[in-house]
């Protein structure tokens, strides 16, 4: 008897991941720009100049929700590393390997809208602060997973390997979080929590908060996109893949 | 003789590995070595200026510390995987993260603990006082364990790899930082007058935690590369 429960494994094969993947990308594609629209405008144009920072605040918008995104998908890659690890399921690395790219360009986004915003408030492009200097380290393990990855000729170690080295590098992810708290710094400590009221206008919350659901859309549609190419690389020589190519 | 237990297989294995190296001494002076010459070229590039020496003493020594421990973690387990060693080491009934701890143990003792006995000697031609030259010589102590436990997942996941050492270093430098971080800063917080018990602390806690959860990624990594 067929139960009305879905069977989540069905997508763990690649062929049946790919036209899912297919299908899904233009959603998240059109949901970010939507997004990233309505956020630059809300952020740009409506919300309120600060009273202290004047309009150089406003890289925030990009900023934050750049920062939120690197460690966010650090823990995602490295939660398909295990699940990997775990369940020796192919995706589960491929999914890896494809957050890894847009995970460096976050956290790359994230130390140079810093750097800009550093320059005219504190009066310099660079301090070798916790939060900075933990943020870099971040964008090194990126490297580092990418490089190992790459640099291993049999994909099934280098998948393996990979994932290992992701699951080790999970420990900075909570050092960056909450570097602001623990070491007292010149990097502000978080403008938003979720059980003291916000410290900040509700358009620019708002604004932030539409940003970070853009960028979110963003990496869920550039991922998809890549495992596909990650998929049709990789299975090149399966049948489905040759009819694919015909049809 | 203790044949069979845990215990008996983790000593053979570290007296294995000590007597291996005691074979080969040179690559402990190489090591040693390189650790001298690394903190002996700072004073030639920055200047003999005994404040700013002095200043920049606890960083430099650690820097030299962490790269000549990384020179030799390359041949951590290099050579047992190309004799065969490593895979009658994942034959045996033992928990290969055992196997790993005790290999890992043999590292520390021929390449940290040689660096930690010098660097007293070093501390002095930078100028330190006593009291900073037993803080720096007490966190290297404390320290160096979690370099070579740390260093060795690099190891393990770059085994046999082309450039494999140099990619090893992209690896494993960064996870060095914090280590870098509570080390170098035990010294300059206990110059300043807080003290160094809470960089201390940290240190500890950070061997503490790579004790049980380092040789159990190498074991992971380990055997990923041999299978």
């Amino acid at each position: 008897m067929k139960t009305d429960r879905m069977n989540w494994f069905q997508w763990s094969s690649p062929q049946a991941f790919y036209p899912l993947a297919g299908k899904l990308i233009p959603w998240f594609a059109c949901v970010s720009m939507v997004c990233l629209a309505a956020g630059l405008y809300m952020g740009f144009l409506v919300a309120p100049t600060d009273f202290q920072q004047g309009d150089s605040y406003r890289i925030i918008f990009v900023h934050v929700p750049a920062a939120w995104m690197s460690m966010f998908l650090y823990v995602v890659m490295a939660g398909w590393a295990a699940v990997g690890l775990g369940l020796k399921a192919r995706p589960s690395f491929m999914m890896a390997q494809a957050i890894a790219p847009t995970g460096a360009l976050f956290t790359f986004l994230a130390l140079f809208t810093g750097a800009f915003w550093g320059k005219p408030t504190w009066g310099a492009w660079w301090v070798w602060d916790a939060r900075l200097t933990s943020e870099l380290i971040l964008l090194f393990q990126y490297a580092g997973v990418m490089l190992l990855h790459a640099s291993i000729d049999d994909l099934r170690r280098a998948d393996r390997a990979s994932a290992v080295l992701a699951l080790v590098g999970v420990v900075n992810v909570p050092i960056i979080y909450f570097s602001v708290r623990w070491w007292n710094t010149l990097h502000q400590g978080a403008s938003i929590s979720v059980t003291a009221a916000p410290k900040m206008a509700a358009t620019m919350l708002a604004a932030m908060g539409i940003m970070a659901l853009g960028f979110w859309m963003y990496s869920a549609a550039v991922t998809l996109l890549r495992v596909r190419c990650i998929i049709l690389e990789r299975e090149r020589h399966a049948s489905w893949v040759q009819i694919e190519r015909v049809s | 003789m203790m044949q069979g237990g845990l215990a008996g297989a983790v000593f053979g294995l570290i007296q294995r590995d000590l007597l291996l190296t005691w074979r080969r001494r040179a690559d402990i002076a190489t090591t040693l070595l390189f650790f001298v010459i690394v903190a002996t070229l700072f004073p030639l590039g920055v200047g003999p200026e005994p404040a700013v020496l002095r200043t920049i003493a606890p960083g430099v020594l650690w820097i030299a510390a962490l790269l000549s421990c990384f020179l030799s973690l390359g041949r951590l387990f290099a050579t047992d995987y190309q004799d065969g060693t490593l895979e009658q080491m994942l034959l045996t009934p033992h928990p290969l993260a055992a196997l790993v701890l005790g290999k890992i143990a043999a590292h520390w003792l021929v390449s940290g603990l040689p660096v930690v006995v010098l660097s007293p000697l070093i501390g002095l031609q930078f100028g330190l006082s006593g009291g900073a030259i037993a803080i720096l010589t007490f966190s290297l102590l404390l320290g160096t364990p979690t370099l070579s436990l740390v260093g060795s997942i690099g190891a393990a996941l770059t085994l046999g790899i082309r450039g494999g050492n140099l990619l090893s270093a992209l690896l494993v430098l960064p996870l060095f930082i914090p280590v870098l971080i509570f080390g170098a800063g035990a010294v300059a917080s206990s110059e300043s007058g807080m003290g160094a018990e809470g960089h201390l602390s940290l240190l500890g806690a950070c061997v503490v935690l790579a004790i049980p959860f380092a040789p159990w990624a190498t074991a992971a990594a380990l055997r990923i590369a041999v299978e």
